[in-house]
């Protein structure tokens, strides 16, 4: 059975997640900085994060982005196989929503048309999407504003298969190291392992979008996980940058097949507003 | 070394380094000599606000007609990189957090020997920046990067100066008050981000 849905429908979701991911961060998010709080050590540390605590709450209540930087709007649209799309294209239904919802709700238009020429595009668009096509007759959008303070501080190393955990450990922690007080920690570590190059990428970025409080279902990984957590901490860069034990809230890793030549990681690593929305139509 | 000569503040300062200042602007070299890598400071006055395609513009103004053409005093401002999101009706202005400063690195040296005495933004520095702080006793903060709600509370005023058509990267002028930020980089080239890291570093 093929299920009808209105391209309108896409375009009116889209905008409100524009909207909810830019002024409400998500539960997980939000725990996971009451609780480093809480454990913070450093009294600098614990001023900015009770401040990121208060910022948070005046976003919500005053209607002011969590932060101007409103990013470059990612997507990931799993498309049911039994879905079809009706009254307009898909993609013009999503650039639309994208449109709608950074203009007419007060967000920062942070996108320029060209590289090079770089002219301000004016409305937040083109999105970056991801599309996917699944079994079923669901949309599911997943929507994850990326600021670029934390996106130019991410990598991807090609490393050899002799390299192997060691050398992906290393890697993770020379990103994050790199990053600094650039990337606005407390981050969220997205890593991707495996795949090929662009694959890599995504896996990194798809990690971002998994709840912090999420592990990997994978055991060894989810093992990998807590051990790059804690010597992340341990590097002391803290919240800001400015010396403490949160340096990270989590490190997501996503993984995938790869070829018998290659060991690719990726590093993609958002600030303390990780911000992903998801829905199903 | 022993303690005898030394003010109580410079004592205070050794046992704990991190200070709370309140200072205006103008900021002049008399105030920056006085802040210190670690010290939590209240800004109140007038910042001017800059970023990347402002900066090039400036660049470019500079190139062609001089320093006396530049649209706003260059001497003893100071500069805070950002972008804000838009005002809603009756606010100054929308979410405004600082953004990364290392963007405006190229250009921050020549601003600063014209008599740009402090730069408000986030992260790290290069070695040029450094030395022209130090060469023009000047000062580097930090403001709480993504904290933009928050910190648009202590802008009580923004006025366009320039370059509107960039949209989010025009140059304001806004009034500020009591806008917290910490001295990361200070007129003797101590470096914050560098010594707290190691302070909290394991193994």
């Amino acid at each position: 059975m093929v299920r009808t849905v209105a391209a309108g429908e896409i375009t009116k979701n889209i905008k409100e997640m524009c909207i909810e991911a830019n002024y409400c961060l998500s539960g997980d998010m939000r725990k996971a900085l009451d609780g480093a709080a809480k454990s913070e050590q450093a009294p600098l540390g614990k001023k900015i994060l009770s401040q990121l605590q208060e910022n948070l709450e005046i976003a919500r209540e005053e209607m002011i982005p969590i932060c101007q930087d409103t990013g470059m709007a990612v997507i990931f649209a799993e498309i049911g196989q039994d879905v079809h799309v009706e009254g307009g294209g898909l993609e013009d239904a999503i650039q639309e929503g994208v449109r709608q919802g950074y203009t007419e709700g007060f967000l920062r238009k942070s996108v320029v048309g060209d590289p090079l020429i770089r002219e301000n595009t004016k409305d937040n668009t083109p999105a970056v999407i991801h599309y996917q096509i699944v079994t079923g007759d669901k949309v599911r959008l997943t929507l994850a504003p990326k600021g670029f303070g934390s996106e130019n501080m991410s990598r991807i190393f090609m490393l050899k298969p002799a390299d192997g955990i060691e050398g992906v450990k290393d890697a993770v922690l020379t990103a994050v190291r790199d990053a600094g007080p650039n990337a606005c920690p407390p981050m969220v570590v997205g890593v991707g392992i495996g795949g090929t190059f662009e694959k890599c990428a995504l896996l990194a970025k798809q990690a971002l979008a998994r709840p912090v409080d999420e592990p990997s279902p994978i055991p060894y990984i989810q093992e990998l996980e807590k051990e790059m957590l804690r010597k992340i901490n341990g590097l002391g860069i803290g919240p800001g940058g400015l010396g403490g034990t949160t340096t990270a809230f989590a490190v997501n890793i996503n993984t995938y097949a790869t070829h018998i030549a290659g060991l690719p990681v990726a590093v993609n690593i958002c600030c303390h507003v990780n911000r992903h929305v998801a829905r199903e139509i | 070394m022993g303690l005898e000569g030394l003010t109580v503040q410079e004592i205070e300062r050794m046992v704990w380094h991190k200070m709370d200042q309140y200072i205006r602007t103008p900021i002049t070299a008399e105030t920056t000599k006085n802040l210190h890598a670690g010290d939590y400071v209240y800004l109140t006055g007038t910042v001017y606000v800059a970023r990347d395609a402002a900066h090039k513009r400036l660049m470019e103004v500079l190139g062609q007609e001089g320093a006396e053409a530049l649209p706003f005093p260059i001497q003893d401002a100071a500069i805070y990189y950002m972008g804000p999101s838009p005002a809603r009706e009756g606010r100054p202005i929308g979410s405004a957090g600082p953004t990364t400063a290392s963007r405006m690195d190229k250009y921050a040296p020549r601003l600063l020997d014209l008599g740009l005495k402090a730069m408000i933004g986030k992260g790290k520095r290069s070695q040029e920046v450094i030395d022209a702080i130090v060469r023009n006793q000047a000062v580097y903060f930090a403001a709480v990067g993504g904290a933009g709600a928050l910190l648009s509370k202590c802008i009580q005023k923004s006025t366009l100066v320039c370059y509107g058509d960039l949209g989010a990267e025009a140059v304001l002028e806004l009034e500020v008050e009591d806008f917290p930020v910490v001295v990361v980089i200070d007129s003797q080239g101590n470096n914050l981000y560098e010594a707290a890291a190691k302070e909290y570093a394991v193994g």
